[in-house]
């Protein structure tokens, strides 16, 4: 279907069916209950779920392919915000000249930069981008004030020329859908939020999904994968793999510009916090977590590092307190003291042990995790059927 | 006039002198072989002939185009292929793929942007990777990772992935160093069927005597970056001066 092999579709509809069916999904606990906390499908963190995942999805094109550790990729996710807002703020707050414009932009910086720093590969590389990501990060709050309002971050203010508003909404829209528009659908003691903005993302996400799909199947992505595998073999076999990086550097340039334009499709304002090399080492974060070259790990990963930033640090000890207070006294103090400097504030601490242990005992990622946990279920299947050696990613 | 001709060719590291006024020229459709002790600079004449290094002055025609100043993907795109010292292949990568990708290179050049086709539908393609892999016994390792496979495989399929772009000049670098005596064989035999099916100009530099007068056709021995003699496989092997310039490396 669509150029997909049999494979490729069945993981193309689970997919599917998981975003589309997110907002239900990501609430199991009815409302009320003490789990209520953990429920992740509120609008505001699905929304970051996916947008981080197009991030991943296209951060991943360019190291999980060609093995480039680009350490810059919140400098095109900030200009890809910038972009929006200007969009915003000149002509209306329709969407879709926002997130053209913030693909457009982002696509151009990212030639600029890509341009200059594959001239090096390796750590040089990395060290350029770092280098070029907080540049603009510096620039965007001193010299290009007038374009990204310094400090205060760009957004939209009720004397913008907004060329084309009219009598349109004062909110981000597409074509009249207000983003923060949502169906509350209420059954027995659950709540589930169907909004706009969520699944305008997550169609975007899809669309970014299928065309990493086709490239990672393409030949172009087969030599993306031969210039991390030995440079030098393909240069003497003809090819130049300095266009084929830079391609690769320009698209997932662009896919970081478009989540970009959808973050600030979401939420009309633009910081340069956003381009700060720590939003870069989360990118990267992101992706070897859930596991680099994967076709479905970077997504698993940005929605993993989402919830932990979202749901786990919101675990005080206020809360433990309530969880634990059936201990005696004595030791429940000491339990909590100890469980609180991993969760709440401490969410870091989790998320970076997690991170260490998958790096040493999961080179794969999670996907990885997954893969060799399918395999022994499978293998411990008293039915004998036969365990297929080709991995699912 | 040889396909390739070399022409007064000097390089020079600092204060060696890797090449002398080097003049050579391989005609078509005949292994000839470039021997001689090490430090000869036999390796240094191979780096100038692909693009690696650039030689201080003199000239390297091929097929009556200079290839110097060009980059290693425009050389081979010329016509020259090379084969490593020590396999190069994709590692990381199926043998099949390994072999899809030379294919490719020579149908579309150094650069195309097929991000949205399916190597699936390129029945052309798939075909003739499929036909080398045949030709080299390897078929049925097609979808083994390249990094899993024996020395002998490796070497094989680097081959595979040389002769499938038919290149006009085959570029050989010690393609036997450190095989075992058998491996070493399986490659002198391999060799000779690409040459009996095949009508390809080999140039191969090597240590091992018993390769050089199993394949080659013409020798031209190197000593000190200069050419010392030119001539048969025959009266090479009792030249007095070949003689004296391995004797020579021996006393070292």
């Amino acid at each position: 279907m669509l150029g997909l092999n049999r494979k490729d579709t069945i993981l193309m509809l689970i997919v599917i069916a998981l975003t589309l069916g997110a907002p239900v999904l990501l609430n199991p606990f009815p409302a009320d209950s003490a789990m209520a906390q953990f429920n992740a499908g509120y609008p505001d963190l699905m929304q970051r779920f996916v947008i981080f995942g197009i991030l991943a999805i296209g951060f991943n094109i360019l190291f999980g392919l060609t093995g480039y550790l680009s350490f810059g990729h919140a400098a095109f996710l900030g200009v890809g915000s910038y972009a929006a807002v200007w969009m915003f703020k000149l002509l209306s707050m329709n969407v879709v000249p926002a997130l053209v414009l913030s693909v457009v932009v982002a696509g151009l910086f990212s030639v600029l930069i890509g341009y200059v720093s594959l001239r090096r590969s390796g750590i040089y590389f990395s060290i350029l981008t770092l280098a070029f990501a907080q540049m603009s990060y510096n620039m965007a709050y001193s010299v290009l004030t007038p374009i990204t309002n310094g400090e205060t971050g760009l957004q939209v203010y009720s004397n913008d020329p907004q060329y084309l508003l009219g009598n349109g909404p004062q909110v981000t829209h597409l074509f009249g859908l207000e983003m923060r528009a949502k169906a509350v659908v209420e059954m027995g003691g659950w709540t589930f939020d169907f909004s706009v903005g969520y699944y305008l993302a997550a169609i975007m996400m899809l669309a970014a999904f299928y065309l990493s799909l086709r490239i990672f199947r393409s030949p172009f992505g087969m030599m993306l994968r031969a210039v991390k595998s030995n440079q030098n073999r393909l240069n003497y076999t003809g090819i130049n793999s300095r266009p084929y990086t830079l391609a690769a550097f320009v698209i997932s340039g662009m896919y970081a510009g478009l989540a970009g334009g959808l973050l600030a499709s979401m939420d009309p304002l633009a910081g340069a916090e956003r381009m700060q090399w720590t939003a870069s080492g989360e990118i990267v974060l992101m992706t070897i977590l859930g596991g680099a070259g994967t076709l479905i790990g970077p997504v698993v990963g940005a929605v993993f590092i989402k919830y932990f930033e979202n749901i786990f640090s919101k675990i005080n000890e206020h809360v433990l307190h309530g969880w634990f207070g059936w201990l005696p006294d004595g030791v429940e103090d000491v339990v909590t003291w100890i469980l609180a400097r991993f969760v709440g504030e401490g969410w870091h601490l989790t998320l970076g042990l997690l991170f260490m242990l998958v790096v040493i005992f999961l080179p794969g990622g999670l996907v990885e995790g997954g893969q060799k946990l399918a395999r022994l279920l499978r293998r411990s299947r008293p039915d004998g059927t036969t365990p297929s050696n080709t991995p699912a990613e | 006039m040889g396909i390739l001709e070399i022409k007064g060719v000097n390089k020079r590291f600092g204060g060696l002198q890797a090449l002398g006024n080097v003049n050579l020229s391989v005609e078509e459709n005949t292994v000839h072989a470039i021997i001689g002790p090490n430090g000869a600079g036999k390796s240094t004449l191979l780096n100038c002939l692909v693009g690696k290094l650039i030689p201080d002055s003199g000239s390297v025609m091929f097929a009556g185009q200079s290839v110097l100043g060009r980059h290693p993907h425009e050389i081979n795109q010329m016509g020259i292929s090379r084969v490593f010292q020590t396999p190069e292949i994709f590692k990381d990568l199926s043998v099949f793929e390994n072999v899809l990708i030379p294919c490719f290179a020579k149908r579309d050049g150094a650069f195309r942007m097929h991000a949205f086709e399916t190597i699936e539908h390129e029945r052309d393609i798939i075909e003739q990777a499929e036909a080398i892999l045949a030709d080299v016994n390897m078929l049925e390792k097609r979808d083994m990772i390249a990094s899993s496979l024996s020395r002998g495989d490796k070497r094989r399929l680097e081959m595979a992935m040389c002769l499938v772009q038919e290149p006009r000049l085959l570029l050989l670098d010690e393609p036997t160093a450190g095989m075992a005596r058998a491996d070493t064989n399986n490659t002198i035999d391999l060799l000779k069927q690409i040459k009996a099916k095949r009508n390809i100009t080999m140039a191969i530099i090597e240590h091992d005597m018993h390769v050089v007068f199993s394949l080659a056709e013409r020798i031209t021995v190197l000593a000190q970056g200069t050419p010392l003699v030119e001539d048969t496989p025959e009266n090479i092997k009792g030249h007095p001066k070949v003689r004296e310039a391995y004797l020579g490396e021996a006393q070292v």
